[in-house]
C-alpha cells in the first residue's frame, strides 16, 4: 500500500512545482514588483510601497482603459447570450440542413481571433464604408475604427460575431438535456410559445447560463487581441483596454512596476466579479 | 409524440443568419484572389482570373512554411503531453481526495483559472527569460502546465465516476499504481480526453499572448507572422488577405473533415 501511495505522489509533484515555478512564482514576483519603482531593464530598483497604487487610481489612462473595458466586457456578454440563445434556439428547431447549419456556426470557434481582427479592420476601412455610402449616411461611408467615440462599437460587432459561436454550442448542448415531455404536457395545457419558453426551456438553461455568462464575461475584461488586431487602444486612447495598457506600458512603456500594480489591482477586480457572478447566477439556479 | 414538419420561418432565418457569418470568408477568399486592379472595379465580386502569385508572395514574405511548422510543431506535442500527463495529475488527485495533500492541490491547481494570464504575463517574461526558454520548448511547458488549471478540472469530476472496482482487480493481479492508470484509466477517458484535447488545440494553434511576448523571430508562429509583417501588408491588401487565408486554412481542412466530430467532442464534454 505505501508503494501505491509514493506512486501518487510521484504523479502529482512534478506537476506542483513546474506549476509553482511558472504560474505561482511569477504571481508573487508581480506583487512583489508592484511595491517598486522597476522599468523592466534597468539593473537597479528601490522599494516604493504603495506609491504605485496610489498613483493608479490618479491615473486616468488607467481610469479610461477600465471605463472601456467594463463597457465593452457587459455589453458583448449581453449580445453574445442574446444572440448565441436565439441562434441555439433556431437550430435546435426543425429546420432544413441541420447539421450544416450548426457547422457554420460553430466555424468562428476554430478561426485565431487575432487574424479575423485583421480581416474585420480591413472590412470597417473599405467595405463597410461602401455599403454605408449607398443608403446615403454620412456617418456610416466613414471607417468606425477612426472615430473615438465609435471605436468601441467595431470591436464588440468582432467580438461578438466570433464570440456567438462556442456559447451556440453550449446552449444547443443544454437544449438538448430538455426532456421532450416537458414540452408535450405544456402544449396539452394550451401554453403559449412564449409562455413555453420562459416556464421551460429558460429554467432548464440555468447552469447553461450561468456557464456562458461567466465565461463571456471573464473574455470581455480579458480582451487583447482584438484590440491589437483593429485600433492598437485608437483612435487616441479610447478603446484601449486593460490587457492592452498593462502589456503597453509594462513591455514598451517602461512601466514594469507600475503596470504590475495595475496588474494586481485587475487580479482583485476579476476575481470579486467572477465570484459575484457565480453566487448571484447560482442562487438563480437555486431558486427556480 | 407529434410528428412537426420543417418549420420554414426558422429556417429562413437561420439561413440569413449564416450569411453574415460567412461574408467576412467570403471576402477574405476573393481578395487574396485578385489583384489590385480587380479590387478598383468592385471588391465584392467574384476573382476573374485566380491570381496565385499573391499566394507565392505571400509565402515568400512571411516564411510561411517555417512559421506553419513551428505552430505544428508546437501545437502537437501540447496536446500530447497535456492529455498525458494532466489525465495522471488528475487521476493521483481524484483516487486521494480524502488526503489534505491532494485535496489542497486540487484547489490550488482550480483556482488558477480565476487568474487573468496578464497578471504574470510581466515576471513569466523575466523567468521564462532567465531559464533560456523563451524558445519553442519553453512555450510548450508553459501551455502544458498553464492547461493543469482547467483540465484537472475537468479530469477529475470525470475520474471520480469512474467505479473502484476495476482498479482493484488490476492491483490484486499485481499492476503498479501507473500501470493500473495507463492500462485501465487512461483508455477509459478517451471522451473527455477527446474535448480536452480539441479545446486545448484551438487554444494553442491560436494563441497569440504568449508566442508575442516569449518567441524570437525563427520561432513564430502563424498568428504572430501576421502580426509581424502587417507593415509590410499596409500597402498590399491582396498579399495581406492571401496570407490570412494560408494562415486560416490548416484549422479550416481539419475543421472540414472533422467538423462533426469536434461540435459532438466538445458539446458531450459540456454537458458532463
Amino acid at each position: 500500500m505505501a508503494k501505491r501511495r509514493v506512486a501518487f505522489y510521484l504523479m502529482t509533484i512534478p506537476a506542483l512545482l513546474l506549476f509553482f515555478a511558472f504560474h505561482t512564482f511569477p504571481a508573487i514576483q508581480g506583487i512583489y514588483y508592484s511595491f517598486t519603482n522597476w522599468d523592466g531593464f534597468s539593473d537597479s530598483f528601490d522599494y516604493v510601497g504603495f506609491k504605485n497604487f496610489v498613483n493608479i487610481f490618479q491615473d486616468e489612462n488607467v481610469l479610461n482603459s477600465y471605463l472601456f473595458t467594463f463597457k465593452y466586457a457587459i455589453i458583448t456578454t449581453i449580445l453574445i447570450n442574446v444572440i448565441s440563445l436565439l441562434i441555439a434556439l433556431g437550430l435546435n428547431a426543425k429546420i432544413k440542413a441541420k447539421n450544416f447549419f450548426r457547422g457554420v456556426y460553430f466555424l468562428p470557434n476554430i478561426l485565431s481571433v487575432l487574424i479575423v481582427g485583421f480581416i474585420f479592420n480591413y472590412l470597417f476601412a473599405n467595405v463597410f464604408p461602401i455599403w454605408g455610402a449607398k443608403l446615403g449616411s454620412e456617418f456610416l461611408s466613414q471607417n468606425i475604427l477612426g472615430n473615438s467615440d465609435w471605436a468601441w462599437i467595431g470591436i464588440v460587432i468582432v467580438a461578438v460575431w466570433q464570440g456567438i459561436a462556442y456559447n451556440t454550442i453550449l446552449y444547443l448542448a443544454g437544449l438538448q438535456t430538455i426532456p421532450h415531455d416537458l414540452y408535450e404536457a405544456s402544449n396539452l395545457d394550451g401554453a403559449s410559445r412564449w409562455r413555453e419558453f420562459w416556464s421551460i426551456t429558460f429554467p432548464m438553461l440555468a447552469s447553461f447560463f450561468t456557464i456562458n455568462m461567466v465565461l463571456a464575461m471573464k473574455g470581455g475584461l480579458m480582451v487583447f487581441d482584438q484590440i491589437v488586431a483593429l485600433t492598437g487602444g485608437g483612435p487616441g486612447r479610447s478603446t484601449q483596454s486593460i490587457a492592452h495598457l498593462i502589456y503597453t506600458g509594462g513591455f514598451q512603456g517602461g512601466e514594469f512596476a507600475y503596470q504590475s500594480a495595475n496588474a494586481v489591482i485587475y487580479f482583485i477586480v476579476i476575481v470579486v466579479i467572477s465570484a459575484l457572478q457565480l453566487k448571484f447566477l447560482q442562487k438563480r439556479e437555486m431558486d427556480l | 409524440m407529434i410528428k412537426k414538419s420543417t418549420n420554414w420561418p426558422v429556417t429562413i432565418l437561420i439561413a440569413l443568419g449564416s450569411l453574415l457569418i460567412l461574408f467576412p470568408l467570403y471576402m477574405t477568399i476573393a481578395i487574396a484572389l485578385k489583384n489590385p486592379e480587380e479590387m478598383a472595379q468592385s471588391i465584392f465580386s467574384l476573382p476573374t482570373g485566380l491570381h496565385f502569385e499573391n499566394f507565392s508572395n505571400a509565402i515568400k514574405a512571411t516564411n510561411f512554411f517555417n512559421a506553419l511548422g513551428n505552430s505544428t510543431v508546437i501545437t502537437i506535442t501540447t496536446v500530447v503531453f497535456i492529455l498525458l500527463t494532466n489525465s495522471m495529475v488528475a487521476y493521483a488527485i481524484a483516487r486521494n481526495m480524502k488526503r489534505r495533500f491532494f485535496k489542497v492541490l486540487y484547489f490550488y491547481f482550480i483556482s488558477a483559472m480565476f487568474i487573468p494570464f496578464q497578471i504574470i504575463m510581466l515576471p513569466v517574461v523575466k523567468v521564462t527569460t532567465d531559464l533560456h526558454m523563451n524558445n519553442i520548448v519553453g512555450i510548450i511547458i508553459l501551455y502544458v502546465v498553464y492547461g493543469l488549471a482547467f483540465n484537472v478540472f475537468v479530469y477529475t469530476g470525470y475520474i471520480r465516476s469512474i467505479p473502484y472496482e476495476l482498479e482493484e482487480a488490476a492491483t490484486v493481479d499485481g499492476a503498479s499504481t501507473f500501470g493500473t492508470f495507463w492500462k485501465i484509466i487512461f483508455p477509459l477517458l478517451a471522451p473527455v480526453s477527446a474535448t480536452i484535447g480539441i479545446l486545448s488545440c484551438l487554444s494553442t494553434w491560436n494563441d497569440f499572448m504568449l508566442p508575442l511576448i516569449l518567441l524570437g523571430e525563427d520561432s513564430y508562429t502563424l498568428p504572430l507572422v501576421q502580426y509581424v509583417f502587417q507593415g509590410q501588408f499596409s500597402t498590399d491588401f491582396n498579399l495581406a488577405f492571401a496570407s490570412y487565408l494560408l494562415a486560416l486554412t490548416p484549422m479550416l481542412i481539419v475543421y472540414l473533415f472533422a467538423q462533426k466530430w469536434i461540435i459532438s467532442g466538445l458539446t458531450s464534454g459540456s454537458i458532463k
